[in-house]
């Protein structure tokens, strides 16, 4: 059994209550906006504009919910496989500012067997330093 | 008000060729550390044919080709007042650099709420690489503010 701060191993026998290690970002910059937006293709000026950005009535950019998303993507391939990634479904809940200081973090809601593999469903999200959740969902991973 | 008759609309499909570069420059953007997503001979070591894309990045296939902004366009939806409501992924096969993958795309339920203030549209999408294998359904939520 890992340390509650550690989080669980993939490989360990993991039960209900077990929690991945979080993964802790950096306050977000517009550098990470814009260079997400040439990746991704989501070119949408309120990620990278400023003036677009007030004009549709925001203080600033703000970021993707794809970024938001793509970072618990980052929580789960970093505990598990990407091959072992049965689903992963999220809710954009609240807008990502710039400065933002957001953790993702992962915790084991349900075991169960289908198609005679044991799959766990983890609950997800990312919370910001005030404890705002900006993006949350659940993520089905297939158990070694 | 967008017109419900717009449920069940299929959207050209999209088609995007994965490029090592392009998932490269999107796993630095997000942040990645993992070797075996931003090096292809680190990807290999670890049995992969190639770079893996990450797990929403399939999400560009669509957005490159604009298929669903202009269907936003043609439902009269002003593109400054959509808001990302859910996304979800259900995965059938790994995508690797190299891979050609089609997205073809379903309008689903139209439904508002707070009187029609809030508008919300679903799509519902499927992906199959270039032999025809299935790798993902995909499903978005459209969030319009009136």
């Amino acid at each position: 059994m890992s340390a509650p701060d550690s989080g669980v191993a993939y490989g360990d026998a993991v039960t209900i209550g077990d929690r991945l290690p979080p993964l802790a970002l950096a306050p977000l910059s517009r550098t990470t906006c814009a260079l997400f937006a040439g990746s991704s293709g989501d070119h949408n000026p309120i990620h990278i504009d400023s003036d677009a950005a007030k004009a549709a009535g925001l203080p600033d950019v703000i970021g993707h919910g794809m970024l938001s998303m793509a970072m618990l993507g980052r929580l789960l391939t970093n505990w598990a496989p990407q091959a072992a990634l049965r689903g992963f479904g999220v809710r954009f809940q609240d807008t990502t500012q710039i400065g933002d200081a957001v953790t993702c973090s992962g915790e084991v809601v349900e075991r169960f067997v289908i198609d005679g593999e044991v799959r766990v469903k983890i609950a997800i999200a990312a919370i910001d330093a005030a404890g705002s959740t900006k993006t949350a969902g659940e993520a089905i991973v297939a158990l070694p | 008000m967008i017109d419900r008759a717009f449920t069940g609309k299929a959207l050209p499909k999209s088609i995007l060729t994965i490029e090592a570069g392009r998932l490269n420059f999107f796993a630095r953007a997000i942040g990645e550390t993992n070797p075996i997503y931003l090096d292809e001979a680190a990807a290999k070591a670890a049995g992969h044919s190639s770079l893996p894309a990450p797990p929403t990045f399939i999400f560009a296939v669509e957005l490159d080709a604009g298929a669903m902004a202009r269907a936003l366009v043609e439902m009269g939806v002003r593109l400054n007042r959509v808001l990302h409501g859910e996304q979800s992924f259900t995965y059938h096969a790994p995508v690797y650099a190299g891979d050609t993958i089609t997205v073809e795309t379903r309008i689903g339920d139209i439904y508002d709420k707070r009187g029609g203030a809030l508008e919300f549209i679903e799509l519902n999408s499927s992906a199959t690489n270039q032999h025809g294998k299935p790798v993902a359904d995909i499903r978005a939520v459209v969030v319009v503010r009136n």
